[in-house]
């Protein structure tokens, strides 16, 4: 943790060297905020693309979207291995989380234009994956960035200030592509090339503002032969890896909730494409105080507290509460306040555990871990849905999950040495520093459940 | 680089890059505004009464620019080419039989688009309509005009998501009887009782308004069921089948056939299935069809292909003879009256 990592990593202080202010709170780092503006202006550009996507391929260029769930698994095991480069690489020297993130976010500008040019679903699906790698590559680089950037006493509110930005950039960027096709109907080229030039802005942000070595008050030292290796042998990352694997496998995608929530509360079917809208609005308005909650409560406390939400979620789509529109409030709230307290929570209780020479590394491990891990709890899900139908199936998921939590907790036990960490008990989120707006891995779910 | 060399760099750059969103918006607005006006030459369009129980008339979604641009147009059935009468009711996707329509619509709200299924009656009145989850792409009404069916593409809005999947609901007038999801109804693959998580149903022709066929695809293929509402079960007859059509002596199916060797976005062709040999006929038409197929009568098919105005229509023989022909530009989604 803090304290041990500023021993092994001697010269590496994890902050800009001031003290904490125990008390009195201190602002969030300029570049946190500037990386939350790259992000925020990404997700618009990005959040208009997939707004007007199902439209534009089926009243546009009459194709069949069907094609595109396929090759679903190979895209995601594409990203997960480029997350994990893309984290190895950016530790690598001075500059490289910065160089590696401009990359992605690099790449994912370039393929809007290119959604000009492609009319066919094989070449739109590989724009598309292409976008997605993209997204895969910056994730990790970009956290560490933001970790590095501030106090580790102010890492969870940091974050949590991150994802706000970045969920309210995924809720803007459909309302300003409904307005352009508002303005200029089937105008779906004036919607790519809007998403394209505001891309490329946020490049502009972050190549031009965010500082190229985040944590130049020191000298970072480069990271050794082997990062993913060295890091994966670090015991609090194993913990947290296992954890976000162990809650990863039994959280159930976003998907498969929405369609229980409906069937459960009876919803009518224009309800369904805001159903994840209800889940970004709570996400938004509780991220930055559950991340200031985290940094005085414990970051895995906290992490482990969001997963109880998700369990309170769950419990009440299988309990029979009735179908009044509080439950489907309630029920979204939950799921937001999940994210909120788990997702850039994991993040700054990763970066507790990782010295900062391998910072991006040990993001990428335990946010691949827990991509993967969500993704196979996709594909069970989706066999059990079938098996045994939704209920039963999401009962046993919430079996798992109360299963998973209790074991978490037993691992992420306040460390009984006392190198514990100034700052409280690390937490943990969901790894791919997305809202649930964007989160594909955690939606992934090739079709409608039966 | 100082700051405000940095600063000076980033609104050079907003400056840029807004005037290109802004006149690639503008640009497309004009194209939009374009298509309000008529241009000589196209097809003439009145406003007019629309009547969906006179017999020898085709109905259909009028492509042709101006202010009835995707309206539900009709015209003699014998006389394609005439004057349109238009019945300023707009829809995505429409079909008609029996009297009843069915109109899958988009719905402007303030700041989001949504979708509905509207039931009309033969003058073209709404009965009752349904919100849908997502966008239209198949709507069949039953012979009698009881029974109603639509497909919608749902997708999970997520980040470059590609989870798409389809929702087909049937509905029945009498009572006003909705089964949200065929995916609910017990799928019996050669028989065996099939369960899992990657089934979808879409493309709905009935037979009556208890028996339908549709298409529902799970593992990589896709398969022809025949359907039965009162016992909700769902049974495979052939594979390779997509966006069904039962001809109206209830014996064949027109139907996008997945074909070898074609490049990848270009996979169907235009076919016909004997249901009682299961053999398999060519049509003429050689070129990708993507749209659920319309018997004009007992030999003939009519179909979409992407035109000048997005959509023409094309007919050619069920049996494999003649060959493919326009009948109707700037037209889509037709059902023929009586």
């Amino acid at each position: 943790m803090y304290l041990a990592d500023s021993r092994t990593a001697p010269g590496v202080p994890d902050t800009a060297g001031r003290a904490p202010s125990p008390g009195r709170r201190a602002a969030v780092p300029a570049t946190v905020l500037t990386l939350g503006t790259v992000s925020l202006v990404t997700d618009i550009s990005s959040e208009m693309v997939s707004a007007v996507l199902p439209l534009y391929l089926v009243a546009e260029l009459g194709l069949s979207p069907l094609g595109f769930g396929l090759l679903d698994g190979i895209h995601n095991g594409v990203s997960a291995l480029v997350r994990l480069l893309g984290g190895r690489f950016a530790d690598r020297g001075p500059g490289g989380h910065k160089a590696v993130a401009a990359a992605g976010y690099g790449l994912s500008a370039l393929c809007k234009p290119l959604l000009l040019v492609v009319h066919s679903v094989p070449l739109i699906g590989a724009v598309l994956a292409a976008d997605r790698t993209g997204k895969g590559l910056r994730t990790a680089p970009r956290d560490a960035m933001i970790s590095l950037a501030c106090e580790p006493a102010g890492r969870g509110r940091a974050f949590g200030v991150h994802r706000a930005m970045d969920t309210a950039g995924a809720l803007l960027g459909p309302l300003l592509a409904f307005l352009i096709l508002r303005a200029a109907a089937g105008g779906y080229d004036a919607v790519f090339t809007v998403s394209g030039c505001v891309a490329v802005l946020g490049v502009l942000v972050l190549l031009l503002f965010v500082p190229g070595r985040a944590a130049s008050r020191g000298h970072l030292a480069p990271a050794g032969k082997a990062p993913l290796r060295a890091v994966s042998r670090r015991p609090e990352v194993r913990r947290l890896t296992v954890c976000a694997v162990l809650l990863g496998l039994t959280t159930v995608s976003d998907s498969f909730l929405y369609l229980t929530l409906q069937r459960r509360l009876d919803l009518s079917e224009a309800w369904f494409p805001l159903l994840p809208l209800g889940t970004a609005t709570a996400f938004l308005l509780l991220a930055v105080p559950l991340g200031a909650v985290a940094d005085r409560f414990g970051r895995r406390r906290l992490f482990l507290c969001g997963h109880l939400a998700l369990l309170g979620a769950y419990g009440m789509l299988v309990a029979p509460l009735g179908d009044s529109p509080a439950l489907l409030c309630l029920a979204l709230a939950l799921h937001g306040g999940f994210y909120a307290a788990t997702d850039g929570v994991l993040a700054a209780a990763t970066a507790d555990a990782v010295p900062e020479s391998v910072r991006g590394s040990g993001l990428a491990v335990v946010q691949t871990g827990q991509a993967a891990a969500r993704f196979a709890c996709s594909i069970a899900f989706g066999a059990a849905w079938a098996a045994w139908g939704d209920r039963t199936a999401l009962e046993a998921a919430a079996a798992s999950l109360a299963v998973s939590a209790a074991v978490s907790a037993l691992l992420l036990r306040p460390a009984k040495s006392p190198s514990a960490s100034p700052v409280g008990i690390p937490a943990r989120g969901r790894p791919s520093g997305a809202g649930p707006l964007n989160n594909h891995v955690n939606r992934v779910t090739h079709k409608d459940p039966p | 680089m100082n700051r405000k060399n940095r600063l000076l760099i980033l609104v050079a750059a907003v400056l840029v890059l807004g005037g290109v969103a802004i006149a690639a918006t503008l640009h497309a607005a004009g194209r939009a505004a374009e298509k309000d006006r008529a241009r000589p030459g196209d097809p003439r369009v009145g406003r007019g009464e629309v009547v969906l129980d006179a017999p020898g008339r085709s109905v259909f979604r009028n492509m042709a620019w101006g202010p009835h641009r995707d309206e539900i147009a009709s015209v003699p059935a014998a006389a394609p080419a005439g004057p349109r009468t238009s019945s300023g009711v707009r829809c995505l996707r429409f079909h008609a039989a029996g009297g009843t329509g069915i109109c899958l619509q988009a719905v402007h709200g303030k700041l989001r688009d949504g979708y509905r299924a509207v039931v009309l009656d033969a003058r073209m009145r709404e009965l009752r309509r349904y919100d849908l989850a997502g966008v239209p792409t198949r709507a069949r009404v039953s012979p009698s005009g009881r029974s109603v069916a639509w497909t919608v593409f749902v997708s999970g809005d997520s980040y470059a998501g590609t989870d798409f999947s389809t929702r087909t609901s049937v509905l029945g007038l009498d009572g006003w009887t909705l089964d949200r999801n065929l995916e609910d109804y017990r799928f019996f693959l050669d028989g065996r009782l099939h369960k899992a998580a990657d089934v979808n149903v879409w493309g709905v022709t009935f037979a009556d308004d208890r028996h339908f066929y549709a298409t529902v695809a799970t593992g990589g293929r896709t398969y022809l069921v025949r359907g039965d509402r009162t016992d909700r079960t769902l049974r495979s007859l052939h594979t390779n089948v997509e966006c069904p059509s039962l001809s109206p002596d209830g014996t064949r199916i027109a139907y996008k056939k997945r074909v070898e060797g074609v490049p990848d976005d270009a996979p169907w062709r235009l076919y016909v299935l004997d249901l009682r040999t299961l053999r398999e006929t060519a049509t003429a038409e050689r070129r990708n069809i993507d749209d659920q197929a319309v018997w004009r009568d007992g030999h003939t098919l009519v179909y979409a292909l992407p035109g000048d105005y997005g959509s023409d229509l094309w007919t050619v023989p069920a049996d494999g003879s003649g060959s493919p022909r326009v009948t109707m530009p700037a037209a889509l989604a037709p059902a023929f009256t009586g």
